[in-house]
């Protein structure tokens, strides 16, 4: 057994072996950024204006906590010290500012107003969650691009680095750094104010949330690109903030939708992928291997949401056809007409091409690979889905069903061109392979 | 990742003397700020030992042990699962438990099988 060193901790003090103190206080320091950051970020935002300004501010700091803590101990409440000490940087910041644009005697008031609103000692758990709430509003206003709001999502409410978050995405550092750069410059231009929307305003700005929350998730889910097929801490940056937006509105239907739909999906994350990294798609996946935890919280939330009334959202009907994979013991107890039935309904709300693909594969399960292939077959001319490479590879496996291997092999090998994950690419070539075999063998 | 915090309270948990209302109501909020943070997955709180059994395998033999078990420091008497990123990260979370006794021990959980 190896020797565990043991820390006494005195209040806020560890005491320690003396060359291990400086590492550990950075560990500490990483880790209590990650948890207090978005509320400080967000509580700055909400009195200097702008979530740019309120970022630089706690990036400071940051940088005073890591030039102190290391000599002198991380303090008892960390959270709390960040925030005096970016406090009194904006208060500077304030005055500078008003020094520029008002006469003396209002600088003073605002100043004041300004401390106030930055006493987080007062400030009750509800004001904290609309601060949050304005923060992931604004920083995925649709004003920015979707790449913007993802990389802006990421670095203010997930608390990662720009490194941390290049990585993630498989581009260059400089690449992001340049995103997030022009995203509070496009902010600031577009006089986009920090706040948590009301009304129609609030349908549309949410829908803009969720889509960059799912958008982060299926990077991870299913990436696009690299040699992994799945990268399971973007799904668990994903489900964490659908997990506190689910706790910052709870009454939001489609919120709840998104965080039983990712639950669901991300039960699923161990089971997809093979002992050599290869994918293993949904029918042929060990189900005992799918997380029941994952599952039973995503049904809860699915419950959430019906139970909140109305019909269901994109997001939930989604989440709905999930949970019946998920309810489904063996692949053959798939209810298959219930998910026909499912599509249809998620077809009116938003229709798109990959859903009518989808509904195609649900049909040829619940229907036969005839009446599948039929639904696929009049999508070939569709724009959108020209080098969508599971249109190929869905039309490949509904021919191989009805015997037709050589026109399957075409459909997979031109899939297998088509996507830019390695793992996919291989996994196609593979099932053209299974086809030229059956061929030679028929 | 996954780590499971086992709450190894010692005597008085076994004991099973209810919690003040106050130490109750400081427990509840920070169990909601870690909810509300998205870290908690899951938590429960166990029955004293008494109640419990405990299976000792040695080759085909089972031996049924009843409960109260001697060791009561070790003895677990809640847990909770959290999706953290580090160790870390739990264990700044957990240095702000509202405790005053008890040994809290972090374990990662093993995930993804094969990847």
């Amino acid at each position: 057994m190896k020797s565990s060193s043991t820390r006494v901790c005195e209040g806020a003090i560890a005491i320690g072996p003396r060359s291990g103190d400086a590492t550990e206080a950075h560990r500490a320091i990483e880790a209590i950024w990650r948890i207090e950051s978005a509320r400080l970020i967000a509580g700055l935002a909400r009195v200097v204006g702008d979530i740019g300004t309120a970022e630089e501010l706690a990036q400071d700091a940051l940088v005073a906590a890591l030039e102190q803590w290391p000599a002198e101990g991380v303090p008892e409440r960390p959270g709390a010290w960040l925030m005096g000490t970016a406090k009194h940087r904006a208060i500077d910041l304030i005055r500078r500012r008003k020094t520029l644009e008002r006469k003396h005697e209002e600088i003073g008031r605002d100043v004041e107003r300004a401390q106030e609103g930055l006493d987080r000692e007062t400030a009750i758990d509800e004001e904290v969650g609309d601060d949050l709430l304005g923060l992931i509003f604004t920083a995925c206003h649709p004003v920015l691009s979707k790449d913007a709001r993802v990389a802006l999502t990421l670095r203010v409410l997930g608390g990662l680095t720009t490194e941390e978050i290049a990585r993630a995405f498989l581009v260059p550092v400089s690449t992001i750094a340049q995103r997030i750069v022009r995203a509070k410059r496009t902010l600031a231009e577009a006089h986009v104010r920090f706040e948590v929307p009301g009304g129609a305003e609030r349908v549309a700005r949410l829908a803009s949330v969720l889509e960059v929350i799912y958008l982060i998730f299926n990077e991870g889910y299913s990436a696009t690109a690299g040699k992994d097929w799945v990268r399971p801490a973007l799904c668990e940056e994903a489900l964490r903030l659908g997990r506190i937006l689910a706790e910052l509105a709870p009454t939001e239907p489609e919120v709840n939708g998104l965080v039983a739909l990712m639950e669901i999906q991300a039960s699923r994350l161990g089971a997809r992928v093979g002992p050599s990294g290869e994918p293993v798609l949904l029918l042929d996946q060990d189900r005992a291997r799918w997380d029941r935890l994952l599952i039973r919280r995503g049904l809860a939330a699915l419950e959430r949401a019906e139970r909140l009334g109305g019909a269901l959202g994109p997001y939930a009907l989604q989440a709905a056809i999930a949970a019946c994979h998920a309810r489904a013991t063996t692949a053959a107890e798939t209810d298959w007409p219930r998910i026909v039935a499912l599509y249809d309904a998620v077809a009116q709300l938003a229709p798109s091409p990959v859903v009518e693909l989808n509904r195609a594969v649900a049909v040829g399960m619940a229907f036969g690979p005839a009446a599948g292939l039929e639904l696929v077959d009049g999508l070939l001319a569709e724009p959108s889905l020209k080098s969508y490479h599971l249109l190929p590879a869905v039309r490949g496996d509904l021919l191989r069903k009805l015997g037709r291997s050589e026109e399957a092999r075409a459909e997979f090998e031109r899939g297998a061109s088509l996507t830019e994950n390695v793992r996919e690419r291989e996994l196609l070539m593979r099932r053209a392979a299974e086809c030229a075999a059956e061929r030679m063998a028929g | 990742m996954r780590v499971l915090i086992m709450a190894k309270e010692g005597e008085q948990s076994e004991a099973a003397t209810p919690p003040t209302p106050d130490a109750m109501a400081e427990f509840q909020k920070f169990n909601e700020e870690l909810v509300k943070a998205g870290v908690v997955l899951e938590a429960g709180r166990l029955y004293p030992s008494s109640q419990g059994k405990r299976v000792r395998f040695d080759g085909k033999r089972r031996t049924v042990i009843d409960g109260p078990f001697a060791e009561t420091k070790e003895l677990v008497a809640g847990y909770w699962l959290w999706q953290v990123r580090s160790i870390d990260e739990a264990l700044e979370w957990l240095k702000r438990a509202p405790y005053d006794g008890g040994t809290f021990e972090i374990r990662e959980v093993f995930e993804y099988e094969g990847m």
